[in-house]
């Protein structure tokens, strides 16, 4: 496997008095793309949401272990979490834009940041976001419509492009195609495929041929256990644990 | 293997296996039957033989069809994939095994206006390439990588018989040139039974494949066996 962006070990995090994560170790290969499958309350979003430390919203979430970005423990003092986000950024399973226009939804969080000013600068940020998200063509004619008028999969597209404005290392996908049609979902994975040339991206799905489609490598959850982890190819032609089996084979529960 | 949350994907599942199982019981029986028309020289048995190799061509059809609507409708992943591709695979072997006993009948009836002095050790090749051919289907059945193992462990004995009998036929030919007809055809056949083991041992490598996930094709028997050793 190639070089890791990320660093997990011995990950363990409570809800209360519920442990949800059982000590999770994973490395997460840089510029590939991860997915995380398993059943309803494996684990995986709640997993998902610790690498840009969503979870912190939770007042009766507990973390132990440790996250390392670049080597960087994500869960130290010194950390800002907007800069953190900013690292790495998220895709949410609703396509959720801003009540404004398409051209603001990409602008807003680079200008809150500093990273680029009003103009030209911010045009062309703009520009080029949108066409990493594979939008710019389908918008470039409406960019001061709002971008809740868009369709459900452009929307997403939208979101996409607004995370990649900030310029993040990482993207988080919690899936992201669950509430699109085929299409849409279509254009969205060839996008990711794109993407990962210039970005880290973990998507969590229910959609095996999802994973197995999209995927560098994959990983398997089951009641806050890492079972496998390992090529997707691999996992989803010989799986080594019978759990993974059963799960991918549809002979669960 | 536990069963899957969708019940008709398993009775597809075994519906495809019960398929292939009564496909390879009617290619042993082609073999059989030919072999023996040409040790009887029973030319109805020939016949016969070569007829019914049309009932092992439309289960082929059939079993494509079958797989196809699997994979279409079920996505197999994992061991059912391994189980679907091997199936895919293994049929066109039994297939082919088909065509090669209606070969071996067809070889009986051109003997007729040449029988043969003597069938040098025909018969004792026919039985041990029937037991190869049931040994790989048992093992198919029953997902049996032990006795998989075995079948492919043994064609070379298999090859062995063939290129004595070769020999032996090529002796004859220079001794009388009247036997040269029939040797030619012998050693045809005895060719044909070679190959029918050589696809018997192509099943036992995919039932490997099914079962294990190694792909031991074009690897040696010992580096096969050792995969299979260290595995566990």
């Amino acid at each position: 496997m190639s070089k890791s962006k990320i660093n997990i070990s011995n990950l363990k995090l409570w809800y209360g008095e519920d442990e949800a994560l059982h000590g999770i170790d994973l490395d997460i290969a840089d510029k590939k793309i991860t997915s995380f499958i398993g059943p309803s309350g494996c684990g995986k979003s709640t997993l998902l949401r610790c690498m840009n430390r969503m979870n912190d919203h939770i007042p009766s979430c507990r973390i132990e272990g440790e996250i390392l970005l670049d080597g960087e423990d994500i869960y130290a003092p010194a950390i800002d979490v907007v800069q953190l986000r900013t690292h790495v950024g998220m895709v949410f399973q609703k396509p959720n834009p801003f009540p404004k226009s398409i051209y603001e939804n990409v602008a807003y969080a680079p200008r809150i940041h500093g990273l680029a000013r009003k103009g030209d600068d911010m045009d062309e940020l703009v520009e080029t976001s949108l066409k990493k998200a594979s939008l710019w063509n389908e918008v470039k004619e409406k960019l001061h419509q709002p971008g809740t008028a868009l369709s459900g999969g452009q929307q997403q597209r939208l979101c996409i492009a607004r995370t990649i404005a900030v310029k993040p290392e990482v993207i988080l996908m919690d899936e992201p195609c669950s509430a699109l049609d085929p299409i849409a979902s279509a254009k969205i994975e060839e996008l990711m495929d794109e993407l990962k040339n210039e970005f880290t991206i973990i998507i969590v799905t229910h959609s095996m041929q999802q994973a197995a489609r999209v995927s560098d490598n994959t990983a398997f959850f089951y009641m806050g256990n890492l079972i496998e982890f390992g090529k997707t190819g691999a996992l989803f032609t010989q799986p080594q644990q019978k759990q993974t089996e059963d799960y991918i084979t549809g002979r669960f529960g | 293997m536990s069963l899957h949350t969708m019940k008709r994907f398993d009775e597809e599942l075994n519906e495809l296996k019960g398929h292939i199982l009564s496909m390879g019981g009617l290619v042993e029986r082609a073999i059989e039957n030919a072999v023996k028309s040409m040790l009887e020289q029973d030319e109805a048995l020939a016949v016969k033989t070569v007829e019914r190799d049309k009932v092992i061509n439309a289960l082929e059809v059939q079993c494509d069809e079958m797989t196809r609507s699997i994979l279409v409708r079920r996505q197999p992943a994992a061991g059912d994939l391994r189980f679907i591709m091997g199936i895919i695979k293994l049929v066109t072997d039994l297939e082919r095994m088909g065509d090669l006993a209606a070969g071996i009948s067809k070889g009986m009836l051109r003997t007729l206006d040449h029988p043969p002095r003597n069938f040098s050790t025909l018969d004792v090749m026919g039985e041990k390439v029937v037991r190869q051919v049931n040994r790989a289907l048992d093992a198919f059945s029953r997902g049996d990588t032990d006795l998989a193992m075995i079948v492919i462990e043994k064609d070379a004995g298999i090859d062995v018989l063939y290129k004595r009998m070769y020999r032996e036929m090529l002796t004859y030919m220079m001794e009388d040139p009247r036997e040269i007809t029939s040797s030619i055809i012998l050693s045809n056949v005895a060719k044909n039974l070679e190959r029918i083991a050589a696809h018997a041992t192509n099943i036992a490598e995919m039932v490997i494949y099914m079962e294990r996930g190694h792909d031991i094709r074009h690897v040696d028997h010992e580096a096969a066996a050792r995969l299979l050793a260290g595995e566990d």
